[in-house]
């Protein structure tokens, strides 16, 4: 079943400050992502990886094409809905684990990571409870669960971050290199997690820069640089 | 979130003789929405929020207001008694300077429970178990429920105005630079406070904020303002990593990293 369709979707950056200059960044992107199948975007830096996932969430506004997402048994276009209907789909329907921590004054660690859970009505004693398994599966220390964590070294901050993205069940996930600091103990942690979405049915779309991480988890590479525009600016 | 809007705003326009301060605003809020309204100084943002907060009088436009009852009234038309009690009850107002939002030679706790019998409460002791209730969530200490906002720190006076404003339950909270004028580390417990009690409550507001970190915290969606009209609108982290228009543009670059 697919449960994330992406229709040639392009995407033209205007530089307003720069004289209005205009940056193509990808034109007819299209494939699709089933459940349980992890696909993982390929080429340079630059290609419009990172730009894609942003489409694909919403981050980014588009300038044609449709992401079909799977919700209610319907097929909903994000890219092209409103507001209140794209927080509906990453509430429901499509999570994203971003490459670096937002991190929330005062909030702790484990509040951080159990929030997506309070807000889709778990209690919170049970969301600090998940929480404090998914920070223990991926090797931070208890120590570390009440503080916020703006102080945390950068593996520590990753981890927090993953941990958030992952305790929720979206059935479509975007993940935006989140191993990228990581050690190999904790690579191989993740990469087990990625495994276990799988099993569970969680479509996966994501950029990997780690080949070994890459080779592992992904089913299929869709290669950017066939996205790139054809017309030079 | 439910599927009928809060507040539906159209045409709304306001002229101050033949100077414009704001102009042509449409959009629906919906319960348990945050937008944010972002502009520099002289934008109209403060207008629109006045005029939606039926402050001013709007030159031409409507805003439909869905009462508790679920009738749909248009705020302009109420009578002065009618708006008098949706403003102390189903809404709330935070200024941007907390002396304009409280009593300043009353008691905390006064100022607190004054909004509560605006609606009707008269038994002493639950108005002050109510307003010490509400000291607690705001992080002021038990002890100065006596003291007079005057001895209070201006973020302390702060959120003793969040909770007069909240004491009654309002559906729809205005915000005027809430953590304006704020030292930085008590800015970062004002914001953490207000999207706990935003989050828990599941308040709508409106916030009017030239502080684009505070909009990415706070809202779900946002619309930029420049000249008295909106630029730019949309899901706030669209707005924020995407801006199309030369203004936002030029607002989003100009956040100092540090």
């Amino acid at each position: 079943m697919t449960a994330l369709s992406v229709r040639n979707l392009a995407k033209t950056f205007t530089m307003h400050l720069r004289g209005g200059i205009s940056l193509p960044v990808v034109e007819n992107v299209t494939f699709d992502i089933n459940a349980g199948e992890c696909v993982v975007l390929g080429g340079p830096s630059g290609a419009g990886k990172s730009s894609i996932l942003k489409m694909v969430y919403g981050n980014y506004g588009v300038d044609g094409g449709e992401v079909l997402i799977a919700h209610d048994g319907r097929q909903v276009d994000l890219a092209s809905a409103d507001p209140r209907t794209v927080l509906t789909l990453r509430r429901d329907a499509i999570g994203y684990v971003s490459q670096f921590l937002r991190t929330v004054p005062r909030v702790s660690a484990l509040d951080v990571v159990a929030e997506p859970l309070v807000v889709r009505g778990t209690d919170k004693e049970e969301a600090q409870r998940r929480a404090g398994e998914m920070l223990s599966r991926l090797n931070l220390p208890e120590r570390l669960w009440s503080l916020p964590p703006a102080t945390f070294s950068g593996g520590e901050q990753q981890r927090v971050n993953i941990a958030r993205g992952f305790i929720t069940h979206h059935p479509v996930l975007l993940l935006d290199e989140p191993t990228a600091s990581l050690d190999a103990a904790n690579r191989a942690v993740v990469v087990g997690m990625i495994a276990q979405k799988k099993r569970e049915g969680v479509a996966m779309l994501g950029i990997f820069h780690d080949e070994d991480v890459r080779a592992e988890v992904a089913d299929r590479i869709v290669d950017v640089t066939g996205f790139a525009p054809k017309v030079a600016a | 979130m439910s599927d009928e809007p809060l507040l539906r705003v159209s045409n709304l326009t306001k002229y101050y003789g033949s100077r414009l301060g704001c102009a042509d605003v449409n959009f629906e809020l919906y319960p348990g929405e945050v937008l944010a309204i972002v502009g520099e100084s002289g934008s109209g943002k403060t207008t629109l929020l006045n005029t939606l907060s039926a402050n001013l009088e709007p030159t031409s436009g409507e805003a439909l207001y869905r009462m508790r009852d679920e009738s749909w009234r248009n705020i302009y038309e109420l009578s002065e008694a009618e708006r008098r009690f949706l403003t102390r009850t189903d809404w709330g107002f935070v200024h941007q300077n907390p002396a304009d939002g409280l009593r300043m030679t009353v008691s905390a706790g006064a100022n607190v429970g004054e909004r509560l019998m605006a609606v009707g409460d008269r038994h002493y002791g639950k108005i002050r178990d109510t307003a010490l209730d509400w000291l607690g969530r705001v992080e002021v200490a038990a002890d100065r429920i006596d003291d007079q906002p005057r001895s209070f720190s201006g973020g302390m006076r702060q959120r003793l105005q969040i909770a007069r404003n909240l004491v009654t339950g309002p559906r729809l909270v205005f915000m005027d630079e809430p953590t304006g004028g704020l030292d930085v580390s008590v800015q970062a417990r004002l914001l953490d406070l207000l999207r706990q009690l935003v989050g828990e409550l599941g308040l709508s507001a409106i916030v009017v904020t030239h502080d684009l970190a505070v909009a990415r915290l706070l809202s779900h969606r946002m619309m930029v303002m420049k000249g008295g009209h909106v630029i730019e609108a949309g899901l706030t982290d669209r707005v924020l990593d995407d801006p199309r228009e030369p203004y936002t543009q030029l607002l989003v670059s100009s956040i100092l990293q540090v």
